[in-house]
């Protein structure tokens, strides 16, 4: 095979082996329907609940407060939802740099009426705006829902999630974080974070596609989002993902393990990309707020607009290097990054999100500055 | 030798089939791109895996390509065939007809629509588990959107009668969901002659894996919509937002493939030593089958013991025989089956009933040893009832006033 340099990491990353191996035996041995109640569905069940202690103990949560989902989306969708419906938020307040799972869905709710939206403004780097945070949380009538995600996953901006968690405090709102980019990434300590919800998806950190979670804090109760048995205790009905579930928990595991030197070397990568790019490339620039509050994984490099870089994405994979214009759930569509639009407006640049793995080398980060030279 | 323990509840989940996860493995590690990347081979490859799942997905059910709707399992497939179409067709109406001895999934799911506004009729089962047809003529109003009745039941297996059903639907303008999780892959399926417009089903009922499955929503005559459930970059036509499970959907399309070119030789092979097995189990006397015997699932018995105790019953081969009195979804609990119930057992007999659910992969050797050890089981039981005494004495029990303690 042709030595491709994947940088779209932020999209999804390779399973690690190590899960994979953990997952095997719920492929293949262990593969009873986990309500059952002889044997082969009590070792699966067992499995189950030992995935999600150990999940619950890596982000210093309580067991009860862990369900296991179909990863993100649906995640994101569930806390949204039964925020407003079952917990009474008739005001959302989210940012117009939110991931699609969460701006369609309070979009969604608005056009129904169910909730009032408003969108926090953003400071010129693509910050939260806190004064205009706490205004809308002080001067609103209604019970708010608070759904800002943690780190953005096209530009890598970080939220102070306990500084937005404390405000919600304040103003007795509810608060979700879109966690997926972060869970993973970063060291949770639910126990002392002030927030209801946070979601995470296992295939952004080496683990499998198709399973993530979603944190419901204790004092917190809910609706199911999806109807049916009996399920995550009541909460999400439907045939677990065993061997899925399974797969999340060691990728978690693993990441926690090993976050210390990954977040290092990562981080490492990023800065010497960055530097590379700015000595080679002119006119080069970064999105977000690339050197204060920012996730170690991601960098989001902005290329002045000539007719060679307008096919930028399409010549760097003639060049086996991968990476994105942004998310990857919106760059089928033509239509430009919603997050840089929001923050810079009508840009003459060409946007290139390069994301980064334990699995990438300063020497790939060459190879693609090389590139990057004879391309722009 | 024979490995225990024998594994007969295929109805709550079956085995993968080691050519599915040989199909997956690639995906998990090697090909492991987001199927919505658009810019680089990685991507590339995710999605024409998932294409091509698609299109054999499809071709067990007789459906295109573009009407099959990637989800995370039935469960979620039945929570959006039915809440997406009453949101879709909200100006048409709000009534929704179903049946009393769906799965959870739907009957929650109704429960659900009813809380919020909607209406439901739940039709009752004749004894043998069909639905009445004419009673579901009768039940249509000018309200109604949706016709909500299962393919296969998943406790009896009993057969609905879907042709039937899809052209009362049509002839008064309703829509036609089927859960069809437990047939598809195990009978002939097709959405066109079965006149289905919506419909759920899984990857793990069918030998593929756990954590996906897919909705069948018809694109021609007539087009079908329904209201996503799940907001997001607007995957799968917008229908169904969320990273696609690519190794999922890979082992899911292998499945289905295996289902349509094996299903006959399955068929054969499993009906042969289901039939062996309810005929010497229907030789104990005071046995008796549930469900219409004709029109069923090749591979699914479900047969009540009368005088045995169910708890007893299942605690005496568990260890050595996987089986369930029920389903899966709520086998956790003690209560009888609402489906025997609802074809008008009492609670005795729907205790002690047990749900057979064979695979091709069971054996006749897995068989004749079921066979021995229910039979056994059953017989050593009724030897310390008192019930089976009187029974035997000739004494109606239903005649006896019972003091209330």
């Amino acid at each position: 095979m042709i030595n491709r340099i994947y940088l779209d990491n932020a999209a999804t990353t390779s399973l690690d082996p190590e899960v994979l191996n953990e997952m095997m035996p719920y492929l293949t041995t262990y593969f009873g329907n986990p309500s059952s109640i002889y044997s082969y569905g009590r070792e699966t069940r067992l499995a189950i609940e030992n995935a999600r202690k150990t999940v619950a103990k890596l982000l210093n949560a309580h067991p009860a407060e862990i369900f296991f989902t179909s990863g993100g989306t649906e995640s994101s969708n569930t806390a949204i939802t039964a925020a407003v419906r079952d917990l009474g938020c008739k005001h959302i307040i989210s940012s117009k740099i939110e991931h699609h799972a969460t701006l369609h869905t309070v979009e969604y709710l608005s056009k129904q009426g169910e909730a009032l939206l408003s969108y926090v403004n953003l400071l010129p780097n693509g910050q939260i705006d806190m004064a205009h945070l706490e205004q809308l949380l002080a001067g609103s009538t209604e019970k708010c829902l608070v759904t800002l995600m943690h780190a953005n996953n096209e530009i890598g901006n970080m939220l102070d999630i306990h500084a937005v968690g404390n405000l919600c405090k304040k103003y007795d709102a509810v608060f979700h974080s879109d966690t997926v980019q972060t869970v993973g990434h970063f060291p949770f300590d639910l126990r002392n974070t002030p927030v209801h919800f946070i979601t995470g998806a296992g295939h952004k950190f080496h683990g499998p596609k198709g399973v993530g979670i979603l944190y419901i804090n204790e004092q917190i109760k809910i609706k199911p989002f999806i109807n049916g048995g009996s399920q995550e205790r009541n909460m999400r009905a439907g045939t677990e993902n065993l061997y899925g579930i399974i797969g999340f928990a060691k990728a978690l595991e693993l990441a926690t393990q090993h976050y210390e030197s990954d977040s290092n070397y990562i981080g490492d990568l990023k800065f010497y990309m960055k530097e590379q790019l700015e000595k080679n490339i002119p006119g080069v620039t970064f999105n977000g707020d690339v050197l204060g509050k920012s996730l170690y994984a991601v960098l989001s490099a902005s290329f002045p607009m000539t007719d060679k870089s307008e096919m930028l994405l399409f010549n760097l994979d003639i060049n086996n290097i991968c990476a994105s214009g942004g998310s990857a759930c919106t760059s089928g569509a033509d239509i430009g990054s919603h997050v840089i639009h929001a923050i810079y407006g009508n840009t003459n640049t060409v946007t290139v999100r390069f994301s980064f793995s334990k699995h990438n080398t300063k020497a790939e980060i060459d190879t693609v500055i090389e590139k990057l030279k004879s391309i722009v | 030798m024979l490995k225990l323990p024998v594994y007969l509840d295929n109805n709550a989940t079956t085995p993968m089939d080691p050519r599915v996860l040989e199909a997956m493995l690639p995906y998990f590690t090697e090909h492991f791109g987001n199927a919505a990347s658009r810019n680089h081979p990685f991507g590339w490859e995710a999605e024409e895996a998932v294409d091509y799942a698609r299109e054999q997905v499809a071709k067990l059910v007789g459906a295109d390509a573009k009407e099959i709707i990637f989800t995370s399992g039935a469960t979620e497939g039945d929570n959006l065939g039915i809440k997406g179409v009453y949101e879709m067709y909200a100006t048409k109406g709000n009534h929704i007809i179903t049946c009393t001895t769906e799965h959870k999934a739907v009957l929650d799911t109704c429960k659900h629509i009813e809380k919020t506004g909607g209406e439901v009729t739940y039709l009752q089962v004749q004894p043998d588990g069909l639905i009445d047809l004419k009673e579901l003529e009768a039940a249509i109003k000018p309200t109604t959107i949706l016709i909500a009745i299962m393919y296969a039941n998943n406790e009896i297996g009993v057969v609905q009668p879907v042709k039937e059903i899809s052209a009362i639907a049509r002839k008064h303008g309703v829509l036609f969901f089927t859960d069809a999780t437990q047939a598809v892959g195990k009978i002939p399926v097709d959405v066109q002659k079965d006149g289905i417009d919506i419909m759920a089903f899984t990857g793990h009922k069918m030998y593929g894996p756990k954590g996906v499955g897919a909705i069948y929503v018809r694109r021609k005559n007539p087009r079908v919509k329904v209201t996503a459930q799940m907001d997001g970059g607007g995957h799968e036509r917008g229908m169904r937002s969320g990273t696609l499970n690519v190794p999922g959907i890979v082992g899911f399309g292998k499945a289905c493939e295996i289902c349509r070119l094996d299903m006959e030789k399955d068929t054969a092979h499993i009906k042969v030593l289901r039939d062996k097995l309810e005929n010497s189990l229907l030789q104990i006397e005071e046995s008796y089958l549930n469900g219409n015997k004709e029109h069923r699932l090749p591979h699914v018995s479900n047969i009540s013991f009368k005088y045995v105790e169910g708890e007893g019953l299942l605690m005496g081969f568990n260890k050595n025989i996987a089986l369930s009195s029920g389903s899966a979804c709520t086998s956790a609990s003690l209560e009888p089956s609402y489906v025997l119930k609802a074809l008008g057992l009492g609670d005795d007999l729907a205790h002690s009933s047990l749900r057979f659910g064979l695979s091709r992969f069971t054996t006749e050797e897995q068989i004749d040893y079921t066979i021995e050890q229910i039979t056994n089981t059953v017989n050593k039981l009724r030897e310390m009832s008192p019930l089976w005494e009187m029974f035997k004495e000739g004494i109606d029990i239903n005649t006896i006033e019972w003091a209330h303690h």
